[in-house]
C-alpha cells in the first residue's frame, strides 16, 4: 500500500474518532437551555466528521484514479538515500529548544540553537558560526524586545532575567 | 472612486507606508530568490512583525509588497540557476535559464522585470475596476449566502486541485476546518475538542500552523535532499538592455497574459502558479510555428508570458480576499488571517467601513511594482549574490524564524511543540502528495464558515435556509457540480481512452 493511502488510513482514524466525540460525547454536558436551539455546539463537527470519512474512505479504497504519476520532489521510498540522520537531529534540536527557551532565557538557547544548527549540517568552522549566531541572536532580540516590545526572558531563570 | 483613489493615494503615501512597500519589496525579493521558501512561508514569518506594528493598512502594505517581492526574487533565481524558490515561477525557467546559459541573463532578468511590472500594474488597473463592482453585489449577501459561497470557494480549490488529486484537497479542506472547531467556539462559548488540555482552550494558533505546513517542511526538504546552489550562475551579467524588435514581440504577450492572469488569480484555488503554466502554454499554442521551436531553448516570449502571468494573478487573488472576505490561495488566506488578527474583517464592508485600507492597499500595488523595477533593474547584480549564502547558515536560520513567528505570536513555549509535531505531519503529507494550502485556507475559514452556518440555522430555525435562498443553493449547487466534475470528466476521458485503444 502505498504512503497516501496509510496516511488516508490514519486520517479516517482521525475523523472516526472527531465524529465519536461529536455525535456521541459531546452533547452530554450541554445545558437544557441551550437543547432548544437549532443548532448545537456539534453540529458543524457532524457535518464535517461525515465528509472526512467519506474523502478518507475514497482516498483509502483508491476510488479516484489518478492519471498522472508524476515524480515527487522526494521519493519517500528512498529516504534512506537522503540526509534523514540531519533532519531527524535538527527536529529534535527544536524541540529541545522548546523546552529550553523558558528555563535557559533567550539568548543562551538561540545562540546554542544557531551554532548547533550549522554543527549538525556540517559545518566546523568555529570562527565564523560563534560570531554569526551570536551577533544574529543579539540582534533580533534586540529587534524583538525593543522595536516591537516584546517581553522575552533573556538570561536563565536562576539569574533573575 | 476618485474619492477612494484619493484617499488611498494621501495613505499609501505617507512616509512609513512608503517605507513599508520599500522594505516589503526588498524583503520579499531576497528571501523569495532563496530555494524552498515561497511567498506562503516568508508572508507567515513576517506576520509577526505586520500584527505588532498595529497599523493595518501598513501591516497590509508592508506583507503586499514582501508578496510581490517574493514572486520576483522566485524568478531570479529560476533564471539564473534554475531553482524556482517559487512554484508560480517554474514556468519562468523554462526559458529564462536557456537565456541565462547563453550568456544573456541581463536580458532575461530585464524582461522579467519588466514582465513583472506590467503583469502587476495592469492587474491593479483591473482589480480598481472590479473589486468595487463584486463588493457591491456582495453586499446583498446574507449569512446563508455567505456560508454557501465558502463552499463554493473550498469546493473550488478541491476542484482545481488536478487529476487524481481531489479527494486529497478535499480530505485536507476537511482536515483543516476539524482543526478550525477545536477550541473554544465564539458563538457557545464551550470548550470543544480540546481533550482537557489546557493549551488548546483558545484553539491551534493559525501562525503556527502556516509556519507548519510551508516553511517547516520546506527547510526540511532542503536538508534532505540539498539542491545544487551558486555555481551556475557565476558569469557576468550585462547587456541588460532590449531592443525595440523584442519589445515589440513581448508587448502582445504581456497584454494578453495580464488579463488572462488577472481572471485566473481571481477563481479561489487557481493562484500565481496554474496561470503562469497556462500563461506559457497558451503563449506557445498561439504563437507562429518557427516561433514554437524556440520555446523552451530561451524565448522571449516564452519568459514573458509567465512572468507576466503570475503577477497579474498575485493581483487577480486579492480581488476575492478584498471583496467577499474569501482567500483564493494559501498566499491570502495567511493574509487574511494578518488582517483578522488586526482586527480588521475583509469583505463587502471593507471599502464602506474602512476605505482608507482599501484603497491604499491597491495604491500600494502601484507603488510597489514601481518600486519593485527601479530597485531590481540596477541591483540585479547584487542580488545574485544572496544565492551564495551557505546552506549550512542558511537552514538554522530558517528554522529559527519559523519557530520565532510561532512564539512571538502566542508566547508559549507548547506552540513550539506543536509547531514541529505539525511540521513532522505535513512533510509526511508533502511525501505523499497531498496538497498542504487547502489545509490552512479550510482552517482559516472554519471560523468564519461556521458563525455563518449558525446564524442561518438560527434565523430559520433549521436547515430551511438552504431551499428558501433561493442563492444559496444555486450556490451550493455549484459547489457539488465542481467537487463532482473532475472525476465525471476523468472517468469519460478514461472511458474513451479504452473505446480507442479497443478499436485498434
Amino acid at each position: 500500500m502505498a504512503l497516501d493511502r496509510w496516511i488516508a488510513l490514519v486520517l479516517l482514524g482521525i475523523c472516526l474518532a472527531y465524529g465519536y466525540a461529536a455525535w456521541f460525547t459531546m452533547d452530554d454536558n450541554l445545558a437544557p437551555f441551550m437543547r432548544r436551539n437549532p443548532i448545537w455546539p456539534s453540529t458543524f463537527p457532524k457535518i464535517l466528521s461525515v465528509l472526512g470519512i467519506i474523502a478518507a474512505s475514497v482516498i483509502l479504497l483508491g476510488l479516484e484514479k489518478s492519471e498522472d504519476t508524476k515524480e515527487a520532489e522526494i521519493d519517500y521510498r528512498r529516504l534512506g538515500e537522503y540526509k534523514t540522520g540531519q533532519a531527524v537531529l535538527l527536529l529534535v534540536l527544536m524541540v529541545a529548544y522548546a523546552l529550553c527557551l523558558r528555563p535557559v532565557g533567550f539568548l543562551l538557547s538561540t545562540t546554542v540553537f544557531l551554532i548547533a544548527g550549522s554543527f549538525i549540517l556540517g559545518e566546523r568552522k568555529w570562527h565564523v558560526m560563534i560570531p554569526v549566531a551570536v551577533i544574529a541572536t543579539a540582534s533580533v532580540w534586540y529587534l524583538v524586545q525593543e522595536v516591537l516590545g516584546i517581553y522575552m526572558r533573556p538570561l536563565p531563570g536562576f539569574i533573575g532575567g | 472612486m476618485i474619492e477612494g483613489l484619493l484617499i488611498g493615494l494621501q495613505t499609501a503615501f505617507s512616509l512609513q507606508n512608503l517605507l513599508m512597500v520599500i522594505g516589503g519589496c526588498l524583503i520579499g525579493t531576497f528571501i523569495g530568490m532563496l530555494p524552498g521558501l515561497g511567498p506562503m512561508s516568508i508572508i507567515a514569518i513576517m506576520i509577526p512583525v505586520a500584527i505588532s506594528m498595529g497599523d493595518p493598512s501598513a501591516a497590509l502594505i508592508l506583507l503586499a509588497g514582501v508578496y510581490y517581492g517574493a514572486i520576483f526574487g522566485g524568478s531570479t533565481s529560476s533564471i539564473l540557476l534554475n531553482a524556482p524558490g517559487v512554484a508560480g515561477t517554474v514556468a519562468s525557467s523554462f526559458d529564462g535559464y536557456p537565456m541565462a546559459r547563453q550568456g544573456k541573463a541581463g536580458k532575461a532578468l530585464t524582461i522579467a522585470a519588466i514582465a513583472s511590472f506590467m503583469g502587476g500594474t495592469i492587474g491593479a488597473i483591473l482589480l480598481m475596476v472590479f473589486a468595487p463592482a463584486l463588493s457591491s453585489v456582495a453586499l446583498l449577501f446574507h449569512s446563508a449566502e455567505y456560508f454557501a459561497l465558502m463552499v463554493v470557494g473550498l469546493s473550488a480549490i478541491a476542484a482545481f486541485a488536478g487529476s487524481g488529486q481531489v479527494a486529497k484537497a478535499l480530505m485536507m479542506t476537511v482536515l483543516g476546518l476539524i482543526m478550525a472547531t477545536v477550541g473554544e467556539g465564539a458563538l457557545f462559548n464551550l470548550p470543544r475538542f480540546t481533550m482537557g488540555i489546557m493549551d488548546l482552550q483558545s484553539g491551534f494558533g493559525f501562525i503556527t500552523l502556516a509556519m507548519a505546513m510551508f516553511a517547516l517542511p520546506e527547510a526540511l526538504f532542503l536538508v534532505l535532499k540539498p539542491r545544487e546552489m551558486g555555481d551556475s550562475g557565476e558569469g557576468e551579467i550585462k547587456d541588460l538592455r532590449i531592443n525595440a524588435q523584442e519589445a515589440k514581440a513581448i508587448a502582445p504577450v504581456i497584454g494578453r497574459q495580464s488579463l488572462q492572469g488577472f481572471f485566473i488569480g481571481v477563481l479561489p484555488g487557481a493562484g500565481a502558479t496554474i496561470a503562469s503554466f497556462l500563461g506559457y502554454a497558451v503563449e506557445r499554442n498561439i504563437a507562429p510555428r518557427e516561433e514554437q521551436e524556440q520555446f523552451g531553448k530561451g524565448s522571449i516570449k516564452g519568459l514573458a508570458a509567465p512572468e507576466t502571468a503570475n503577477n497579474a494573478a498575485c493581483t487577480g487573488s486579492f480581488v476575492p480576499l478584498l471583496t467577499l472576505g474569501i482567500p483564493g490561495s494559501g498566499t491570502t488566506a495567511i493574509l487574511l488571517g494578518a488582517l483578522i488578527a488586526l482586527n480588521v474583517t475583509p469583505g463587502p464592508r471593507l471599502m464602506l467601513d474602512e476605505p482608507q485600507i482599501f484603497w491604499a492597499v491597491i495604491m500600494s500595488m502601484f507603488i510597489g511594482n514601481l518600486v519593485l523595477l527601479i530597485l531590481n533593474l540596477p541591483l540585479i547584480p547584487y542580488i545574485a549574490k544572496v544565492l551564495s549564502i551557505p546552506r549550512n547558515y542558511l537552514i538554522p536560520f530558517i528554522l529559527f524564524f519559523t519557530m520565532m513567528g510561532a512564539y512571538i505570536g502566542q508566547n508559549n513555549a507548547t506552540e513550539l511543540l506543536l509547531l514541529v509535531g505539525f511540521g513532522v505531519c505535513a512533510t509526511a503529507l508533502k511525501f505523499a502528495n497531498y496538497p498542504l494550502a487547502p489545509l490552512l485556507i479550510g482552517f482559516i475559514l472554519g471560523g468564519m464558515m461556521e458563525d455563518n452556518f449558525a446564524r442561518s440555522m438560527q434565523l430559520y430555525d433549521g436547515i430551511a435556509f438552504i431551499w428558501e435562498r433561493p442563492m444559496t443553493l444555486a450556490l451550493l449547487v455549484i459547489a457539488a457540480i465542481l467537487i463532482v466534475l473532475p472525476s465525471f470528466r476523468a472517468h469519460r476521458a478514461r472511458k474513451r481512452s479504452m473505446e480507442v485503444a479497443d478499436g485498434d
